[in-house]
């Protein structure tokens, strides 16, 4: 186990250096200009030249990728053009709101999409299946931002009952940091909610249609028991995957619902980052976020080990 | 405010009680707005975004400010003397003046900072070239020798919008002027807490316990005594239109700067929220070409569209249907400030006519040669006026490649000297400030001075040798004459093409009174 866990650590390596070459590729190739950004309307053409040339960007393709690269070996993720801030420092402002805001939409969906998809399973046919159904296409259809407007203008406008942007910092207290991010988590959940709900019920069908559970049912084991410590234990992997994949879903959510709901997360942050074309910054959100990305695989890989002892590495 | 009071009771007796108290009021002195962008540059001086200019206006002081009626008053100065014929002119710092870091500000802190603005600002150019020497007579006195009397000189140093001269430490004021300072220390009525700065989410000022304002007359723009009252100002960077019209109707933020024109139409129906022009005075609307290739690189190709450019369609576009909120007729300088004029404007007032304009078309040789007309979609005016010039170009019958993009792509493009076939343009849109076309010393659409000219480059010499007049002009009344021959020949070389004026319309707390009018300024405002 170990020594799979090191050897896929490993691997993140060339899977990093390959999204490091495309990225900073992509970015090289594309339109636009910070230095055109930074000298603003009135600029003449001599003076965006100036400045352009004074933040190295009239430098030739290989001498910038090998100076990027080679401060990325020491630890350096380089210094935002704009700012004059460290792009590291810049990453560590945004990471608790953007991770807040993961986490408790993660566990928001995940409690109620698993019963959900579990109790639709159950009462297969019924009219509870069906509204569960009906809820995970609209999950589905309806895109995040208008949710969050919907969200907003109710909880907070009509009724005034929760704020309607902002994020309050955990250390200032967990009800200043959960109320701002309960509107923003249910906007966001709503697509992971009926991604999870649909496959829960999906798996939980087949895996009812099981010997094993007409075996408990014959020994009198309750409803409950059989559902969700028989059924749902094996029906977990499949369950897990789609958990994991949504975390990628989630990150790119994040990048409307931190717009909609003014949170200053990583995802608003590259938006800004990609807008002003503030490349030292583009360059570290994505491969932070690559890095993020692998390392959940390699959770999800880890994890299902839990629920299914058969599985070794 | 009652529903979130009965909510906070319920969970406390549902054993919620250690939750903290939920509020949505403001503390009376702290202010919280939305300005119009994100604040991503802390340098005014190396940028000339106008988020970074307002920064500017927080922390940093200037020599001199300007009144609502364009005049310089001294700010930062004492006063001045003018010796030996206006050539030798000696400025005096007031007392009580100190940077944030605590240090008092000195005549050589002014000397450097003025001698870096001037490298970068088209009006400080003009005022280095006929400065001799530029230098300080110990602490308080800041000596400038002219090569002549220079009138405009009180005028560059109140410069108020891109970029002011302000005066920071002389150990910021040495960096080069194409690299960004690494502080943001000023002597301004308000500090920067750079460490509540989070670009793109919230930047922080507090009040400057040691500011001294000007012991007399009234705020007016720049001028007059700067009296806070906030103890602090914050600025959340909210991008979303509608979460910040929310938030604003919430009382969650204070002001939002620059509310789109259906935003404004909402929050009209609030009466804790009022409406108003930011500025009295009116932005202007450009179509600038590009004089470099064809097809507008012919003058009678440039004229050839004027009878069908109908200035009420564009800013009905940018700003809605209602006429208090915008300005047609407008020439080459903004509406309602002393320059401005109806010289030669007959091609812009007269009958429009879409027949005309394609016999025009046809009559300089049209030959269905392409054009290409850039624009962006995420700036709102631009973006606005690109639309319904794009319509106009169809209906004339160009051969029209429409090209938007980002406004990021655009500011890139537009630098292109290129023909079309590599990447060139022929036509854009954009905006300016009312400070920018009240004179002719920052207004840089209208130089011609050919590859050294703002994109576009048209080469005009004859609007060079007016620009130069002007700055020597001993009185106003030689500046109308010279700015109406100004307009006369724009009106004929047609560098660009206004398209109208705006106002800019900003929403704040029906609270907040005794605003300063002109842009965003945070002195003399106050709650009720």
């Amino acid at each position: 186990m170990f020594a799979y866990v090191v050897r896929r650590v490993l691997a993140t390596i060339p899977v990093m250096a390959i999204v490091a070459l495309f990225v900073f590729s992509l970015l090289y190739i594309a339109p636009g200009d910070p230095a055109a950004v930074i000298a603003g309307d009135q600029a003449t053409p001599d003076d965006v030249e100036r400045i352009r040339a004074s933040l190295g960007l009239d430098r030739p393709y290989l001498v910038r990728f090998g100076a990027w690269v080679w401060d990325i070996m020491r630890g350096d993720l380089g210094v935002s053009i704009f700012t004059n801030l460290p792009v590291s420092t810049m990453i560590r402002q945004r990471i608790e709101p953007t991770l807040s805001l993961m986490v408790v939409t993660l566990i928001l969906a995940v409690s109620i999409a698993v019963p959900m998809g579990v109790v639709a399973a159950w009462r297969q046919g019924t009219w509870i299946d069906r509204a569960v159904m009906a809820f995970a296409v609209l999950g589905f259809s309806v895109p995040v931002f208008v949710v969050g407007y919907v969200l907003a203008y109710f909880f907070a406008l009509e009724w005034d009952l929760l704020p309607v942007q902002g994020y309050t910092p955990f250390a200032r207290g967990f009800w200043p940091w959960l109320e701002n991010l309960i509107l923003p988590a249910i906007a966001l959940g709503s697509v992971y909610i009926a991604l999870i709900a649909r496959i829960t019920r999906a798996t939980m069908l087949e895996v009812l249609q099981q010997d094993y559970i007409r075996t408990a049912r014959a020994k009198g084991l309750n409803q409950g028991g059989i559902l969700f410590l028989h059924a749902l234990k094996n029906a977990a992997v499949p369950i897990i995957t789609v958990i994991g994949i949504g975390i990628a879903l989630l990150i790119g959510g994040a990048v409307v619902t931190e717009s909609v709901f003014a949170i200053p997360g990583l995802g608003r942050l590259t938006v800004d980052a990609i807008l002003r074309r503030d490349y030292p910054v583009i360059q570290g959100v994505v491969l932070l976020f690559s890095f993020v990305y692998v390392l959940v695989n390699l959770a999800i890989d880890l994890a299902y080990t839990l629920f299914d002892p058969r599985i070794r590495y | 405010m009652l529903r979130r009071t009965l909510l906070k009771t319920g969970a406390a007796m549902g054993g919620a009680a250690a939750l903290p108290r939920v509020s949505v009021a403001q503390p009376a002195r702290v202010l919280k707005m939305v300005p119009q962008a994100n604040l991503t540059s802390l340098d005014p001086v190396w940028t000339t975004a106008n988020i970074t200019r307002n920064h500017g206006h927080m922390i940093y002081d200037t020599l001199y400010g300007l009144d609502a009626q364009f005049r310089p008053q001294p700010q930062m100065a004492a006063g001045h003397v003018a010796e030996d014929g206006g050539k030798r002119v000696v400025i005096t710092l007031r007392d009580g003046l100190r940077f944030h870091d605590g240090s008092p500000v000195l005549a050589k802190d002014v000397v450097a900072s003025v001698k870096r603005w001037m490298r970068r600002n088209p009006f400080g150019q003009k005022l280095a070239t006929v400065t001799d020497e530029l230098s300080a007579d110990g602490d308080k006195k800041v000596v400038f020798r002219l090569k002549r009397p220079f009138p405009a000189m009180f005028a560059a140093l109140a410069q108020v919008s891109n970029s002011p001269p302000f005066v920071m430490p002389e150990r910021l004021a040495m960096t080069d002027a194409f690299t960004q300072v690494r502080e943001a220390v000023g002597s301004g009525p308000f500090r920067f807490k750079p460490d509540e700065y989070n670009s793109g989410s919230l930047a922080v000022y507090e009040r400057n316990a040691d500011y001294v304002p000007v012991s007399s007359g009234t705020p007016s723009l720049t001028a007059g005594p700067k009296v806070v009252h906030f103890d602090r100002v914050e600025w959340h960077i909210i991008t979303d239109a509608a979460t910040s019209a929310a938030a604003i109707q919430t009382g969650e933020i204070d002001w939002y700067e620059q509310p789109p024109p259906e935003i404004q139409q909402l929050l009209r129906r609030d009466r804790n929220v009022k409406i108003e022009a930011i500025d009295p005075l009116p932005l202007t609307g450009i179509l600038r070409f590009n004089h470099l290739h064809a097809p507008f690189n012919d003058k009678k190709m440039r004229q050839a569209i004027l009878p069908a450019l109908a200035q009420e369609d564009f800013m009905q576009a940018v700003v809605g249907t209602d006429p208090a909120n915008y300005q047609t007729g407008v020439g080459f300088f903004t509406p309602g400030t002393p320059l401005a004029n109806d010289a030669g404007m007959g091609p812009l007032t007269g009958p429009r006519s879409l027949d005309r304009a394609k016999a025009l078309m046809r009559e300089a040789g049209y030959t269905n040669q392409p054009m290409r007309l850039i624009g962006p979609t995420d700036i709102l005016a631009p973006s606005a006026m690109t639309q319904v010039g794009a319509d106009l170009v169809r209906r004339l019958g160009f051969n029209a490649d429409i090209a938007l993009a980002d406004w990021g792509t655009v500011v890139q493009r537009r630098t292109s000297r290129e023909p079309l076939d590599k990447g060139g343009w022929s036509m854009l849109f954009t905006a300016f400030s009312s400070f920018d076309f009240a004179t002719p010393a920052a207004h840089y659409p209208l130089r011609g001075n050919g590859t050294s000219a703002w994109f576009g480059w048209p080469s005009i010499p004859k609007l060079e040798e007016l620009r130069d007049a002007w700055f020597e002009a001993p009185d106003l009344a030689t500046e109308q004459r010279l700015a109406r021959e100004m307009q006369t020949v724009a009106m004929d070389e047609l560098p660009y093409v206004p398209v109208g004026a705006y106002k800019s319309l900003t929403a704040l707390r029906s609270n907040l009174v005794d605003r300063v009018s002109g842009l965003a300024l945070f002195w003399g405002i106050r709650r009720s």
